[in-house]
């Protein structure tokens, strides 16, 4: 039951990990299921983060014959560009914009559901333990001996101003 | 066409300008509502204890009670 537990959680894990591999823009990797071939990662890679707005390099390392001449018209004045063109190069820089990075996944399920399974996992443990491990509880956890070490504590005075022996009424004799 | 050009700069003396007094003005809050709630009622406690308060006839309830070592109960 343990096996398959963290087996099912490490296949969804793992499925993610590959997705990350691919937005990473491997484009080695993209293809394969992300074992054959690795990036090199000593070269700057492209990666799509929320905090780092402008990646080591861009996107697109394959220019197509429109990228190209896209890209020498880049080189003119920016206004003489169309608002395709702006988004065209945009598209070769960038691989998702930021509201397309923003998009929740639902990773957060399989976090919390691995959290609540060792939760019960640990629950489960310390039943075990609780009652094949601990030894017998002390005398001094016994009604009787509690009742005494009560009685002790209110004639000892114990924080009569605000505390324990506040709350015992001297003269009546019973709690307030 | 053209979008409008966003605030570039300033930012944080905007935020700060906004947050500022309120994270004051709730530490003033907090400060005064521990005072009043926590600080003053226990001064008021042992303010109205020790009005009342006979240190022999404690001694002698505790005495009786039998919980110190050098002077036993009377009884005793």
């Amino acid at each position: 039951m343990l096996q398959m537990t963290v087996g099912r959680v490490g296949s969804l894990l793992t499925r993610r990990g590959v997705m990350a591999l691919t937005s990473a823009n491997v484009r080695m990797a993209s293809h394969g299921h992300g074992v054959s071939e690795q990036a090199d990662l000593s070269l700057p890679m492209y990666w799509d983060r929320l905090d780092t707005p402008l990646p080591d390099k861009a996107y697109k390392d394959e220019l197509t014959a429109t990228d190209k001449s896209l890209k020498q018209k880049e080189k003119g004045p920016w206004t003489k560009l169309t608002n395709e063109e702006k988004i065209a190069l945009y598209r070769i820089a960038f691989k998702d914009t930021y509201p397309e990075m923003k998009v929740p996944s639902h990773e957060w399920k399989t976090v919390v559901g691995g959290m609540l399974i060792f939760f019960g996992i640990t629950g489960l443990i310390v039943i075990w333990q609780s009652h094949y491990v601990y030894p017998p509880t002390p005398h001094t956890f016994a009604p009787e001996w509690q009742a005494k070490q009560t009685q002790r504590m209110l004639d000892m005075r114990v924080n009569p101003i605000e505390g324990f022996a506040n709350n015992w009424d001297y003269e009546k004799k019973q709690w307030k | 066409m053209s979008l409008q050009k966003p605030i570039m700069r300033g930012l944080l003396a905007k935020r700060l300008r906004f947050h500022l007094p309120i994270a004051f003005a709730l530490s003033l809050v907090a400060a005064a509502a521990f005072k009043y709630g926590v600080t003053e009622p226990r001064k008021q406690a042992y303010a109205e204890f020790y009005k009342q308060y006979d240190a022999m006839k404690e001694f002698n309830g505790m005495k009786e009670a039998g919980i110190f070592e050098s002077v036993r109960p009377s009884g005793e």
